[in-house]
């Protein structure tokens, strides 16, 4: 008994992390060529009406997440275009981003309400992934072990590849790289695109596996936890992975509350629970790495080549 | 024949005025495309979204009731935006505004007076500014954005109410719904003042307009907030602290979207779980549109409460969906956020050889 709970806890924890790990890779690889995209959320959305969409009208969840990806890719590019090529704020522009994401989403899912899909189901065969040992291991959907291998590619990209160290280079440092011949526009261009892409696979597991049904602004500030998760992390992979986890852990709390029905406080607590430890992180980690922290050093600030 | 990008050597004041009137009209154009690319008949969605309002007298008091929060809100985060200090969170503070309002008159129910009125006023202000106080503390004392950390509150905000209206402070006579009594006539404003159809909401919003008005052009706190925004170091070596702009931008905003909430609290006589309505993301729309000045927030806020208000229009009559109002709030901030680029750079048509021959010398 205690046994079936401890790894029905653990597949629920590894299946809640997933959209948010996935969303944090993504804004990662963003953060490190200097550009600040605060549209998670919003990205996040059109991936989910996308993702949700395409796979109830053809049938074919493959496709379904090959449009979410490219939906979030088509909406990180808006905002891509005013960052870089017009020059425009990152934070008010991410905002609006995450705006648009919630109206777009709104007007395309009003459709889709009420409607369930059948949920993409995990790759291995079902002796392995319904076996009530190895599911912990099998049982999962096909995002899980791609945000998994994801994050670990991200890791090994940055940090010992030589493209890794010219978008680094770019977010630390733009008029120098440019100096040097690297396209420092052209590089945040491609960061932010893939950051889309990400954000919208993110978006397509939250409306494809967790709950494959559209409602309403169904992340519910998930792309936000995404963004602090980056900041705790201090821009690197291996904490971004385990500070998703704990995260996972807190947002489990709230299923299990609102389940047993008896739990010690009310659920709004629980429910209010990954914000609130958000931000103590938060502080916690600033007041160690000092004002800014680890922040790529170029992080928000526009570049403009001849200006 | 090349287009290059020239720095102005100041934003230019007509490009600051012109832009935005463009924003709309380009957005009205895109709205066309949009709705008959969705399928509806685009010209008449767009006249219901931005002309119905206007023309038909009887929406007017619908769009003084939306503008007034809206425009309140945004007054207090004008003043952030010139510092480059991002209140994004005051969805959060003008709902705890709503919440320290709701509990004065919680306390009050068995009491009346014309004093409860202006203690609700001063709670949901005093509440406001608490919650911003958070991000605050956060971002002075330990260095944390205060971008995140006043969102992250937002969703706090909404569970608090969640529970408070579900638990605690629960209509005991409300057949169960999730809601918080009725208040009582002593803590209520009119719904119009003196029968003219003006929101009481709407007159704070114009009062408040004028105090931002002279605090920004006449007093050394406004001079200050845009001397830190524009040029941080210069402000520092100038003496004034950029710290007690946080707090003061920061504490101000937040006392303003409390203010709002109260306002909205009377509106509806009770709160319930559809309360937050978003007014609180708009408002950074309507601060940003108005570009951070008073008047400029003042007719931004009228024009976005012509949008909720056209929205619900073209939903009944093209029945496009309600989403719509807010697809279109962001689509104008776009417009006008890349119109920025006009405010600040002069666009320069050169021919292939100079711009090669400047490169070369670097």
């Amino acid at each position: 008994m205690t046994m079936t709970f401890i790894i029905d806890a653990l597949v629920t924890i590894i299946g809640i992390t997933t959209p948010i790990l996935l969303a944090a890779s993504g804004e990662l690889v963003v953060e490190k060529s200097g550009v600040i995209n605060l549209g998670v959320e919003g990205m996040m959305l059109v991936g989910a009406i996308a993702g949700f969409a395409v796979t109830f009208e053809t049938g074919n969840p493959w496709l379904g997440i090959a449009v979410a990806m490219l939906a979030g890719s088509l909406a990180s590019l808006i905002f891509g275009v005013l960052v870089l090529s017009f020059g425009a704020n990152q934070v008010a522009t991410g905002l609006a981003l995450t705006i648009f994401g919630i109206g777009l989403s709104s007007l395309i899912g009003s459709n889709y309400v009420g409607i369930a899909l059948e949920g993409v189901e995990s790759p291995f065969p079902s002796v392995l992934s319904a076996d009530p040992f190895w599911r912990l291991i099998f049982g999962h959907s096909p995002f899980v072990y791609f945000a998994i291998f994801l994050i670990l590619a991200i890791g090994y990209f940055l940090n010992k590849t030589r493209a890794g160290l010219v978008l680094r280079a770019v977010g630390e440092n733009d008029h120098s790289a440019h100096s040097i011949g690297y396209s420092v526009l052209g590089i945040r261009y491609a960061a932010i695109a893939f950051g889309g892409a990400i954000a919208g696979l993110a978006g397509a597991d939250f409306s494809m596996v967790i709950s494959p049904l559209w409602a309403e602004q169904m992340t519910a500030g998930r792309g936000w936890i995404a963004l602090a998760l980056v900041v705790f992390a201090g821009w690197r992979a291996g904490p971004l992975l385990a500070g998703a986890y704990f995260f996972g852990v807190l947002m489990a709390l709230e299923l299990y509350a609102k389940a047993s029905g008896y739990a010690i406080m009310p659920s709004q607590f629980w429910a209010a629970m990954p914000y609130l430890i958000a931000v103590i992180v938060l502080a916690i980690i600033s007041s160690r790495d000092g004002r800014g922290g680890k922040a790529p050093a170029c992080l928000g600030k526009p570049f403009i080549p001849n200006g | 024949m090349r287009l290059r990008l020239e720095k102005r050597l100041e934003p230019s004041r007509s490009m600051l005025i012109v832009t935005p009137i463009l924003s709309v009209v380009a957005i009205m154009l895109l709205g066309i495309i949009i709705f008959d690319g969705l399928g509806f008949d685009g010209k008449q969605a767009v006249w219901e979204l931005f002309f119905t309002p206007v023309l038909d007298v009887y929406k007017w008091r619908d769009v003084a009731t939306k503008a007034a929060p809206l425009i309140i809100i945004a007054l207090g985060l004008s003043l952030g935006n010139q510092a480059k200090i991002w209140n994004i969170g005051a969805e959060g503070q003008y709902i705890v505004g709503a919440l320290a309002a709701a509990g004065i008159a919680y306390a009050t129910q068995d009491f009346t007076g014309f004093w409860i009125v202006p203690l609700m006023v001063l709670a949901g202000m005093a509440g406001g500014a608490t919650y911003a106080a958070v991000p605050a503390v956060l971002r002075t004392r330990y260095g944390v954005s205060e971008v995140l950390s006043s969102l992250m509150l937002v969703y706090v905000s909404l569970q608090l109410l969640s529970y408070l209206i579900t638990g605690p402070w629960k209509d005991p006579n409300g057949h169960n719904f999730p809601q918080t009594a009725q208040l009582t006539p002593s803590q209520e404003v009119p719904n119009e003042l003196f029968d003219s159809g003006i929101p009481p909401g709407l007159l704070v919003a114009l009062i408040a307009a004028f105090i931002f008005y002279v605090i920004a052009s006449r007093t050394v706190f406004g001079f200050s907030i845009r001397a830190i925004g524009e040029a941080p170091r210069a402000a520092r070596y100038g003496g004034f602290s950029s710290e007690r702009i946080v707090w003061a931008t920061l504490m101000i905003s937040g006392a303003m979207a409390g203010l709002a909430g109260v306002f909205e609290l009377m509106q509806l006589s009770r709160l319930n779980l559809g309360y937050p309505s978003g007014y609180g993301f708009t408002a950074i729309i309507v601060s940003l549109l108005g570009r951070s000045n008073p008047i400029g927030v003042f007719i931004a806020g009228i024009v976005l409460a012509i949008t909720y208000v056209g929205g619900q229009v073209a939903q009944t009559v093209v029945h496009v969906p309600n989403a719509t109002a807010g697809l279109f709030q962001a689509l104008l901030l776009f417009a006008v956020l890349a119109s920025d680029l006009l405010v600040t750079y002069r666009i320069r048509v050169t021919s292939n050889i100079a711009s090669s021959n400047e490169r070369d010398r670097g």
